[in-house]
């Protein structure tokens, strides 16, 4: 049976309801709060501090150092082991190449910046939620960065092209192909792109075109929530 | 024709364009792209005739030459000591620029300036790399033996100091306090226990609200509301920290001459005001908004 209505009956370009903060964690010096639909991430932004361990430091420039983590209660009854896991490990690193496109740390030689992202509860779409925040965080500590990433899932659940899944769709029968994506809004260029399960090449065209306006329309409450600490 | 989209004093966050057209510049927090240019940090737009740059609204403090900042021992090396400017670099403050009087060969640092002491200083030198030599010759540069010490953000900086040191001045007056505003978002406070705590409460709040106009006035208002009246006490006790410091006094060789040169106390005492006046005059570009 195809895929005609979507589980939650959001349309298929729909995405799930989105709100998003800065400055939640005071001690930080940036933070963000990403929240879409059930999956929520906290982003923390320290630095640039002192690079340890030196072995890493570039003396080029500053280097940009981000840590996906699921917190043990996050999942969806089953206990999330802490620590870090090769899933997370690969996470981490997507997230530092995506949002190393944007960053420049051109003026802090020998330092780092840390971004630590939690997600206290997931429900799909953990390491774009994750993107979004850390972005917003990025931004939010002052760093000198081109623009924020945006970044939201599309895909296919059994034969129909869709926009942020969420875990339902993720683990329903049949065909289902999950791709996330960030982007840079001013330029349109992609900086993740990732894929689970299988797509064809149309179907694949058709879903990045589809998530064009969802990007932009995320960019624009990251902008406005990063305006809005200083009203 | 270059058309300007955004207006002076508007927060701005990054990839946001500000202006299209060849007609603008891009300075300081903004970029080309093509024929516009964007934002690539977060701040208040200034708009300069043809010039656009950020005032930036958060950030880390990057070290720039001349600026008097406050800083805390956190090493002692062969002839000199490791500061942290509460930045990503610390600084080195060598043994020729730590006093005007000679250091004997082999003397003990720690004597000096100990391990975790706060001093107030002078960056001298930034190299490409971010290594920063530091100095704690010249009036006003000194160590901080009591007092508290609070960080801000080194963004509020300016906001804190105000134009023309009218803001820092102003709280001085009111509660009565010494105030020492370190570029680097350091500040010592010294004064009644009370007194204090008022201006730490002041400084939090202009940190709170450093984006906003009229602030002055607002800080104005918070300290009527709030000012704690003078006690005698508050000139005696003023009176007794101006007493010279006891016979501990660190620079070892001063020790000796101590006695037949009390002049030598003075002129340090005595440049300090115009000393004041000196940094807040420097910080009068930057504290414009």
């Amino acid at each position: 049976m195809a895929y005609t209505k979507r589980l939650d009956g959001r349309k298929f370009d729909e995405t799930r309801k989105i709100e998003a903060k800065t400055g939640v964690i005071k001690n930080a010096d940036g933070s963000a709060f990403f929240k879409i639909g059930k999956t929520t991430a906290y982003a923390a932004v320290y630095g640039p501090k002192e690079h340890f361990p030196r072995s890493q430091q570039d003396p080029t420039k500053g280097v940009l150092r981000c840590n996906y983590n699921m917190m043990p209660f996050s999942g969806t009854g089953e206990r999330v082991r802490p620590g870090p896991n090769r899933r997370a490990k690969e996470i981490s690193m997507v997230t530092t190449n995506s949002l190393k496109a944007v960053v420049d740390l051109s003026d802090c030689p020998n330092a780092v910046v840390d971004v630590f992202i939690e997600l206290p509860e997931t429900d799909a779409g953990s390491r774009c939620a994750g993107i979004c925040a850390a972005s917003m965080a990025l931004a939010d500590a002052g760093i000198k960065m081109k623009d924020v990433v945006s970044a939201i899932a599309c895909g296919i659940v059994d034969g129909s092209v869709v926009v942020d899944l969420d875990y339902l769709e993720e683990a329903h029968e049949g065909d289902v192909a999950d791709i996330p994506l960030a982007m840079i809004p001013s330029t349109g260029e992609i900086t993740l792109l990732q894929m689970d399960g299988k797509i064809s090449r149309d179907e694949l065209d058709e879903a990045l075109k589809m998530t064009l306006e969802p990007l932009r329309k995320i960019a624009e409450i990251q902008r406005k929530a990063l305006k809005e600490r200083f009203k | 024709m270059g058309k300007l989209l955004l207006q002076d004093k508007d927060v701005i966050v990054p990839g946001e364009v500000i202006a299209e057209g060849m007609d603008y510049l891009p300075s300081f927090g903004t970029y080309r792209e093509g024929d516009k240019i964007l934002a690539n940090k977060i701040g208040l737009l200034s708009i300069d005739g043809k010039v656009l740059k950020i005032i930036s609204l958060a950030g880390r403090y990057l070290p720039k030459r001349n600026d008097v900042v406050i800083g805390k021992v956190i090493d002692i090396l062969i002839s000199g000591w490791r500061i942290d400017l509460n930045t990503a670099y610390s600084a080195v403050l060598p043994l020729q620029e730590a006093s005007f009087d000679y250091i004997q060969k082999g003397a003990d640092l720690s004597k000096i300036f100990a391990l975790d002491e706060y001093i107030v200083g002078k960056i001298t030198r930034v190299t490409s790399q971010n290594l920063i030599d530091f100095s704690t010759k010249g009036p006003g540069l000194r160590k901080l033996s009591s007092g508290r010490i609070i960080k801000v953000s080194s963004t509020k900086v300016p906001r804190i100091i105000g134009k023309q040191g009218s803001m820092v001045s102003m709280i001085k007056e009111t509660t009565g306090c010494k105030v020492t505003v370190g570029q680097n978002g350091i500040i010592w406070i010294e004064g009644e226990p009370a007194q204090e705590i008022l201006t730490i409460k002041t400084i939090r709040m202009i940190e709170e609200n450093a984006h906003k106009v009229g602030l002055t006035d607002q800080v104005k208002k918070f300290l009527d509301k709030n000012k704690i009246p003078f006690t005698e006490s508050t000139f005696k006790k003023n009176e007794e920290r101006r007493a010279p410091a006891p016979k501990d006094k660190p620079f070892v060789r001063t020790e000796s001459k101590n006695d037949s040169e009390p002049q030598k106390e003075k002129p340090f005492a005595a440049s300090k005001k115009p000393v004041e006046k000196k940094e807040d005059s420097k910080t009068e570009e930057k504290g414009e908004q």
